[in-house]
């Protein structure tokens, strides 16, 4: 198996304002979101990072989109390093995460011809793939309408589909099914498996059990930064489910969790 | 390069798609101006003026008949009063009234008691103009009357002439005929253009720029393969160009109403500035336009919300008000040196074209320094949307 997305000892640290260090209830300056962590994904897979608020899922995610630069070590993802050839990986990548915003003042239609043409897809290509995804998230229904006066959901389709406008190898969704009501978080789901199918690397995080249940073939179990198990979800469960699991690891690491 | 165009298409796509956006920056500043400089020429030219046809009325006691002759240039329409007491409180009611514009009263046997008089007796024959300085008529007739006497008693008692008739080397005035309006020009133009270009980029950047930050909009052009110079570049020409429309709207409406502001006499020729003199004034202008936005835009890059852009912008408004009036209160430094500071010099060059002054080298150094200073800023600027410090800072 071809080992796509390397990732490699990753850290961050955040230094807190005086704010943030009252928000935070911390007296110390520095904040360590994510501490050395490291996985491998392999071509055509579903993986899934799993953990609890503020392991540092986003971060991760952030910094292998290139958003933020780690303090040290590194991702090799489809051969580009997200440290020394930030560009290249961009152009590689598909990244969601819901702090990303499109502009209220445009159309779907717009935005998806203007975010085409920064991701450089070919003139001619651009209607076609329109159409392809247009059609599957129903965005065609509201493709002229002003992003500002849609739904919640509409807007995460729209998002959604402005990130995949090149066709990626590499996907990675932050939270992919957050705020949407069961039958949008279904299209998207599918959607995702449609896209394994096609022989895309997908990495999701998410605090969701049943998604990673679903959807993935490996999962990471992230606490306080740190990498805690990676292994196949057969392996990581055997007969019990992810959640069982998942809060037995927990207490092993941390302790018990009504402390 | 591909991909700054495209940047720059949405920026202007935004722009023009929201039709009171372009209203409010681009065709009120003009509009305003021309309306307001309009009618302020109007009222003020109405208040100060009367027409030149307007034949004054005022009442004349005891008018030697020379004098009355004289006067016959002066459009005025003369009553003969007898100096009556019993008529002297209705007379100087129609001129509060302004049904007459005034009343000269001359001692008796003024002419022969003037020409008898002699310097150091006391006290001389005094000629009385009444007049009611609030009717402009009024005002008109005495101004007029007082010049009149006061020149004529000068012939009476002439010693010297100063600068009498023509001289014996031509006109007394060395000014050419484009001196007083250079000045007026020179010492108003630069700042109200530096003004309306500023206020231009104030309307847009802080909402292009610390908007899409605030909006996280800004985020979703970060993770496209773009490179940063491509986003800063693309910002900063296509708010140059909404900045640009923005300080030509309202020069039009500036250069438009002058003429009405200043009244006829004024006469504004904008053909009197060559050909050079308009390639380096927009020459200037443009670059000046880049080094303003490009400051307002690291500004806006820097700041958290719209609110914090605008706020964070106030110092940097001073500091160009203050240069921008140094020109007009003649404090202008006439070194080169100082042409090598961005932005003074762009007031500097300004100054020097619209007093029919250009000096095209000193221009043009103004204009290279200006680019070379707004590439600098635009390199920061990719620097800073390239830093996640700046960029997601909360
Ligand atoms: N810009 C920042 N400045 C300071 N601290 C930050 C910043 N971003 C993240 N952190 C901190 O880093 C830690 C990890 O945050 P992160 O958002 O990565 O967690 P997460 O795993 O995505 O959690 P959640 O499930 O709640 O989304 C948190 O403690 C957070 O407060
Ligand atoms: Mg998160």
């Amino acid at each position: 198996m071809e080992e796509l997305l390397q990732v490699k000892d990753l850290r961050k640290t955040f230094t807190l304002s005086a704010k943030q260090q009252k928000i935070e209830k911390t007296r110390e300056k520095v904040k360590v979101a994510v501490d050395g962590l490291s996985f491998t994904a392999y071509k055509g897979e579903v993986f899934g990072l799993l953990g609890p608020n503020g392991a540092g899922k986003t971060t991760t995610l952030r910094m292998l989109a290139t958003l933020i630069k780690p303090d040290s070590g590194d991702a090799i993802m489809d051969g580009s390093s997200i440290v020394k050839q930030p560009e290249e990986v961009r152009g590689k990548i598909g990244f969601l995460t819901s702090e990303l915003k499109l502009e209220e003042f445009f159309t779907p239609n717009y935005l998806f011809d203007f975010f085409a043409k920064l991701y450089g897809v070919a003139p001619e290509k651009i209607a076609e793939r329109k159409k392809l995804l247009f059609g599957r998230f129903g965005i065609d229904r509201f493709a002229e309408m002003k992003v500002g006066n849609l739904s919640t959901g509409m807007k995460q389709k729209v998002s959604l589909v402005v990130s995949l406008v090149h066709d990626p190898d590499i996907v990675i969704f932050d939270e992919p099914t957050n705020g949407l009501d069961v039958l949008t978080a279904k299209v998207v789901t599918d959607f995702l498996l449609d896209l394994k199918a096609q022989g895309k690397t997908i990495l999701v995080s998410t605090h969701i059990f049943s998604l990673i249940e679903k959807i993935c073939d490996r999962v990471g179990i992230v606490i306080n930064g740190k990498m805690v198990v990676c292994d196949t979800l057969q392996n990581l469960c055997g007969d019990k489910d992810l959640e069982e699991r998942f809060f037995e690891i927990y207490e092993e690491r941390v302790g018990r969790i009504d402390e | 390069m591909n991909n700054m165009i495209t940047i720059i298409k949405k920026e202007l796509a935004r722009f023009f798609g929201d039709r009171r956006l372009v209203f409010t920056t681009v065709i009120m500043p003009g509009l305003m101006i021309f309306v307001m400089y309009t009618f302020m020429g109007k009222g003020l030219m109405k208040e100060l003026s009367t027409s030149d046809d307007y034949v004054a009325k005022a009442y004349a006691v005891n008018m030697p008949e020379e004098l009355r002759t004289m006067t016959k240039g002066l459009q005025v329409e003369w009553e003969d009063w007898d100096g009556n007491p019993g008529e002297q409180e209705r007379i100087l009611q129609e001129i509060a009234d302004g049904e007459k514009d005034g009343l000269i009263y001359f001692p008796e046997n003024f002419m022969e008691d003037m020409y008898a008089y002699n310097m150091g007796d006391e006290p001389a024959p005094n000629i009385e103009i009444y007049y009611n300085s609030e009717k402009s008529n009024s005002l008109t007739f005495f101004n007029n009357m007082r010049s009149f006497f006061t020149a004529y008693e000068e012939t009476m008692v002439n010693k010297y002439d100063v600068n009498a008739k023509t001289g014996i080397y031509g006109s007394y005035d060395q000014a050419t005929e484009n001196g007083l309006l250079g000045k007026m020009l020179s010492g108003l133009l630069p700042m109200l253009i530096m003004v309306f270009i500023f206020s231009g980029c104030q309307s847009v950047a802080p909402e292009s720029i610390a908007g899409e930050k605030e909006r996280g909009t800004i985020a979703t052009l970060l993770v496209t393969p773009m490179k940063r110079s491509a986003l800063a570049l693309g910002k900063v020409i296509s708010l140059s160009l909404i900045a640009l429309m923005a300080g030509v709207s309202s020069f039009l409406g500036t250069i438009l109403s002058l003429p009405n502001m200043m009244g006829d006499e004024m006469e504004f020729s904008a053909m009197s500035y060559t050909i050079t003199d308009y390639l380096l004034l927009l020459a200037v202008i443009i670059s000046t336009v880049l080094v303003i936005v490009a400051i307002i835009s690291m500004i806006s890059a820097n700041a958290t919300s719209v609110k914090e852009a605008t706020t964070a912008m106030a110092p940097f408004m001073l500091v160009i008000m203050v240069i921008s009036i140094l020109p007009m209160m003649g404090m202008e430094s006439k070194s080169a040196i100082t042409y090598f500071i961005p932005l003074y010099n762009s007031i500097q060059a300004m100054t020097g074209i619209f007093g029919f002054q250009a000096n095209v080298g000193l221009s043009l150094l103004a204009v290279g320094i200006n680019l070379v200073a707004a590439g600098a800023l635009t390199y920061a600027l990719t620097k800073m949307f390239g830093s996640e410090k700046v960029m997601f800072s909360r």
